[in-house]
């Protein structure tokens, strides 16, 4: 009876992520090469859809979501065959679930606060102030989780003042953006790669160092993957090959330390 | 006696799959959690605020959807005019839109920076990411459910009898609002029905239009995307509720309409 309902949750969850995720991928050369399923952090969705076009070993399939929600439908018995996560909690913790081989550090960020190219907002301050309006990531996804921690860095009644600004919690990260692009408030905060995404609409505004979280992407090999060589392939990718580049040029980091 | 032969037992089969396929889901959002899950979970002030909140939102779309979709239905119903079939084309487009369609076209279109954007701030109107946003977003989605009904039960009515009302020197308000509404009744509630019944579970364009917050926009679907991440158990409970509510929408709909209410009214 219990297997039934699991597997009842994975046949819905796994329709769930085919409805949900954005595919990058082409789907001509699906014959000759094996696909390759990843689930990725939405932060990563512009650096990750220009480098795996040109993955070698396998048609590369993109599904883009919170890295929350990714892991949620893992937990769900849903099988990628790579986790890219925004932080390195998610990963380890499927780790330590034995859903997930070893994990690997492949990039950081940073934290800034995104406004309309001509927006007069020019620091984190301004935001403390009634008035204007802010979109935070909602707590379970690795922005709002950031974003709780500059905010608490800030203290407790500059942060609770912020708070009182907000009027969105989204999803994932680029509903964040969204949001913005579309006028509907007046600041976020969001990645610095996610500004950079979106070719001059927004600005970044720069958090002082002592506000600044680590922001630092985890990847791991989805135990039972079903292409498990060419799994690891894509994480080396990451960490030192054509994708590694197109995360430096997403204005993404190096892995800290 | 049912006949023996393959077509029969194909039927047979199909509808056994049919039956399972769509039943199994729903049962599984029962058999996964307990009550007692159930219970905790919505005890939960965010849960609670969430089921406020789509009360409060489908209540108010569904009064603005009935108070203008009825006399626009009547007209539609009663005249037959050039274009009116590409009037009720348009208006039926909203059932086919994806959510998330919608929800970029009401950005575009009422969103800050949409078509007529400058215009509602000015008037002091704020729709993007607050309550009114919401009700916007479900009004839209779900009145071409209403629309759609109402007509066909104003349609089904015997024309005859109408222009009798109207000869023996009724108004034509007065034979909308004493003939035609009571006996068109039955069809117009299966169509408030329907209409609450998209409004409840609108989660895409709410999401892109009026984002997501407590007490504010963040109406039960969209609390369910919330903690299905985080709180699976929460997130089911909150589908149990959604769920119960939506069989006893299908249910009232039945007892009024009969067996068949849901089919549009014989014409």
């Amino acid at each position: 009876m219990m297997s039934r309902g699991v597997s009842v949750g994975v046949l819905l969850t796994a329709a769930l992520a085919a409805g949900c995720g954005a595919n990058g991928g082409s789907s001509g050369e699906a014959a000759a090469k094996p696909a390759l399923v990843v689930s990725a952090a939405a932060s990563l969705t512009e650096a990750l859809t220009s480098c795996s076009s040109q993955f070698d070993q396998a048609t590369v399939r993109l599904s883009f979501a919170g890295s929350d929600e990714l892991a949620a439908q893992i937990r769900q018995g849903v099988e990628p065959d790579v986790y890219a996560a925004a932080n390195t909690k998610l990963p380890e913790a499927l780790n330590q679930e034995r859903l997930v081989l070893e994990p690997r550090v492949f990039a950081s960020n940073d934290l800034v606060v995104a406004v309309p190219a001509d927006s007069e907002i020019r620091s984190v301050d301004q935001l403390t102030r009634p008035g204007p309006t802010v979109v935070l990531g909602s707590e379970s996804v690795p922005i709002g989780s950031y974003t709780r921690e500059v905010l608490a860095r800030l203290g407790d009644r500059q942060g609770a003042a912020v708070l009182a600004n907000v009027r969105s919690n989204e999803p994932d990260v680029k509903g964040v953006v969204g949001k913005l692009t579309q006028g509907a408030a007046d600041a976020g905060f969001v990645y610095a790669s996610d500004v950079d995404a979106t070719g001059g609409r927004l600005r970044a505004v720069r958090l002082p160092e002592r506000l600044q979280p680590t922001v630092a992407y985890g990847v791991a090999v989805v135990d039972g993957a079903p292409q498990p060589d060419a799994a690891r392939a894509y994480v080396e990718d990451l960490i030192s090959g054509r994708c590694a580049r197109a995360l430096e040029q997403a204005e993404f980091g190096p892995p800290p330390g | 006696m049912i006949r023996r032969g393959w077509f029969p037992a194909l039927i047979t089969v199909a509808l056994a799959g049919a039956l399972l396929f769509l039943t199994l889901p729903v049962a599984a959002v029962f058999l996964e959690t307990s009550p007692a899950a159930l219970a905790d979970s919505l005890s939960d002030p965010v849960a609670q605020e969430a089921l406020w909140l789509s009360l409060k939102t489908t209540t108010i779309a569904l009064a603005i959807i009935v108070l203008a979709g009825t006399p626009a239905a009547y007209l539609l119903a009663t005249r037959r005019f050039r274009g009116r079939s590409a009037i009720v084309t348009l208006i039926e487009l909203p059932l086919v839109l994806p959510p998330a369609v919608a929800g970029i076209a009401l950005l575009a279109a009422v969103g800050p920076a949409g078509l007529l954007g400058q215009s509602i701030e000015d008037a002091g109107v704020e729709l993007a990411l607050a309550t009114a946003g919401v009700v916007v977003a479900l009004t839209f989605v779900a009145s071409p459910f209403y629309i759609r009904q109402a007509e066909a039960a104003f349609g089904a009515l015997d024309q005859a009898w109408l222009d009798a009302s109207r000869t023996s020197g009724a108004s034509e308000a007065r034979t909308f609002l004493r003939i035609a509404v009571p006996a068109a009744t039955p069809g117009l509630l299966a169509g408030g029905a329907l209409a609450l019944g998209r409004a409840l579970g609108e989660f895409g364009a709410t999401l892109i239009f009026a984002g997501s917050f407590q007490g504010i926009t963040q109406t039960v679907p969209l609390a369910i995307y919330d903690r299905f991440a985080t709180d699976f158990d929460g997130a089911l409970a909150l589908s149990a509720v959604l769920v119960v509510v939506s069989a006893a929408i299908l249910l009232a709909v039945k007892l009024v309409r009969g067996p068949d209410g849901l089919g549009v009214a014989a014409r």
